[in-house]
């Protein structure tokens, strides 16, 4: 298929305004599934962890799982929406062996949440709303795996297999308003919206929310409509495609990117949109067309007769309200207030995915400025030599104990580092490292100055110049004796005592 | 009198994949006409101030703790299915897309 052209970005807004909209899935973390009580339970053998509910078997009878509801809730509070006082469950009927019933259990008419909004930070610091409709519970659906055919796509495959494991894993649909006024911001503002539907339902703990294992996912609609004279009345919705298979944050914006500009060259060249689902590819970073939307949409929505309403108190809703956490974007303004970071070093911690390991850091007692200082740097070097997630190697408290030592004059950087190595290689608390490694700084005056006396009767040319007032010759004095001390000094008492002694030699 | 079409019958049985003959569609047309028009009879005596219901027993707020019990061994999983691999449903190829 030869690839499709493009329109330059620029030019593309300057013709045409993007209209968004997105559909984000968000798999639950309960410990089991929405409708039976098989584990749920990422990977492992295929069809091991299902039960005759997950398989559709005559005679099985879902129940709903209240942990999930209770997710529901607060993922639906945490949005800004209002919860419906009664929701029910509605079978959306299809014809795929994903799942076994031929139908899934999602809701229609009855959705748990609606009416919301989410305040969602751009790069520069910007903040925009991005409207919410509603927030619905549904079960996920299984895996297929193509078989034969040259790529394992579906096309010329032979035939398929299906392991029915993520069947019934509880979803929540997030679908927002129509999105617009993002501009030439629609592809970081999509980006920046799924990133903020990940940071909420990681703070709520409600999902392990990892989008390269499919814990996230985001469908994203776009369509352009062309600009008009100012006073004239906008032009109509144009045409939308649903971009599908988008699975990472970076994907996300270069899909939303990508699909800006192929639309606005079909229509600037006259032509026009196909409504259709279009499948994002990474590796290319482009989008193909899938299924055009037809009859296949109409999926003959009933409510489920296995299922009873959902109707949660007015107690149950405000315990949950009462036990929602800050939002993450006002969290994040408070923190980095609160740390003193500029702006770069907050991004730099953001980024390299920190921001829980030093906020636990300096809630251990750690300054701002050393917690980030370690994190960023020593442990995130070692972490990288190791292939290893820095949390995974040394607990904030144990970083906290680390800079206490070091504040206390206890240990210098260095020996900082070496004990952060034992800590790190399961040898104890930094303590603990401290004490069986004999690591402590050398408090003991007496010794570091038999080691200067020494230094400086060997180095007669520096101690002159020291004498001289040249300062700055110290360095070499000092050198040695850190070197004799193995390291185990305080640099800046060693070069007070350096002059000290110089001066009265 | 219902407004059941031709149309919609052989749509909706394209959708619940059930192939209808001519014959089959002009009476089921019919058959539905008449169903419709029986329960829009239920309209004219639910008013406003009836709630529609979608369910007959007035239960709600049913559920399960989050407690895992047990599943099926893949070979009771698999013991109905037309054919497998021994640890996957072998169905065959699909064309159109996961939904």
């Amino acid at each position: 298929m030869a690839a499709a052209k493009l329109m330059d970005f620029d030019k593309a807004l300057e013709l045409f305004e993007p209209v968004l909209g997105f559909e984000v899935h968000v798999e639950l973390s309960t410990k089991t599934k929405m409708f039976s009580d098989a584990p749920n339970f990422f990977g492992g053998e295929p069809n091991t962890n299902i039960t005759p509910v997950d398989l559709g078997l005559p005679g099985s009878l879902p129940v709903v799982n209240g942990e999930a509801v209770r997710y529901s809730i607060s993922l639906g509070l945490a949005l800004g929406c209002s919860i419906a006082p009664s929701s029910r469950f509605a079978r959306k009927n299809y014809f795929y062996p994903d799942l076994a019933k031929n139908y899934q259990i999602s809701q229609f008419d009855e959705p748990i949440a609606f009416g919301g909004s989410v305040d969602v930070e751009l790069p520069d610091g910007r903040m925009f709303t991005v409207p919410i409709e509603r927030a619905h519970m549904e079960e996920d659906a299984g895996k297929l795996t193509h078989v034969g055919g040259a790529t394992g796509r579906i096309q010329g495959a032979e035939y398929s297999l299906v392991d029915y494991n993520r069947a019934g894993v509880p979803l929540v649909e997030i679908v927002t308003d129509i999105i617009y006024g993002a501009e030439a911001d629609a592809p970081e503002l999509a980006k920046a919206y799924v990133a903020t539907i990940r940071d909420i339902v990681v703070a709520l703990g409600i999902s392990e929310a990892r989008m390269e294992r499919g814990n996230l996912r985001c469908d994203a609609n776009i369509s352009l409509r062309p600009r008009t004279a100012p006073g004239e009345p906008p032009a109509p919705l144009g045409t939308r495609t649903e971009t599908k298979n988008v699975n990472s944050l970076r994907s996300v914006e270069r899909a939303i990117r990508y699909e800006i500009q192929r639309q606005a060259q079909i229509l600037a060249d006259g032509g026009t949109i196909t409504q259709e689902t279009r499948h994002w590819h990474e590796d290319t970073g482009t989008t193909s067309a899938g299924r055009p939307k037809s009859d296949a949409d109409d999926y003959r929505y009933f409510p489920e007769p296995d299922l009873l309403p959902v109707v949660p108190s007015a107690e149950l809703i405000e315990e949950l309200r009462a036990a929602l956490p800050e939002p993450p974007a006002a969290r994040r303004r408070r923190l980095k207030q609160e740390w003193g970071f500029t702006d770069l070093e907050f991004q730099d911690v953001q980024n390299a995915g920190l921001l829980v390991e030093v906020t636990s850091t300096v809630e251990a007692g750690a300054p701002p400025a050393a917690a980030r200082k370690w994190w960023s740097g020593e442990i995130s070097r070692i972490a990288n030599a190791r292939s290893a997630e820095p949390a995974s190697l040394v607990s904030p408290a144990d970083v906290a104990a680390l800079v206490t030592l070091i504040d206390s004059g206890a240990l210098n950087d260095r020996l900082a580092r070496q004990v952060l190595e034992g800590v790190i290689d399961g040898e104890g608390t930094p303590q603990e490292v401290v004490d069986a490694r004999g690591l402590a700084v050398v408090s003991d005056d007496g010794a570091l100055i038999a080691a200067i006396d020494e230094a400086l009767a060997a180095q007669p040319d520096v101690l002159a110049k020291i004498k001289d007032g040249k300062v700055q010759a110290a360095g070499a004095v000092i050198g040695a004796v850190m070197k004799a001390m193995r390291g185990q000094a305080d640099a800046a008492r060693v070069r007070e005592l350096v002059l000290e002694r110089a001066a009265a030699d | 009198m219902s407004e059941i079409t031709q149309e919609q019958v052989a749509h909706l049985a394209n959708l619940a994949r059930i192939a209808l003959t001519p014959e089959e569609i002009e009476s089921l047309t019919s058959e539905l006409g008449s169903i419709v028009d029986n329960v829009a009879k239920v309209s004219e005596v639910a008013t406003a101030d009836v709630p529609a219901t979608s369910h007959p027993i007035p239960l709600q707020n049913v559920y399960r703790d989050d407690v895992p019990g047990a599943t099926l061994t893949t070979e009771q999983a698999l013991a109905g299915a037309p054919d497998h691999d021994g640890s996957r449903f072998r169905v065959t190829a699909i064309l159109g897309e996961e939904q």
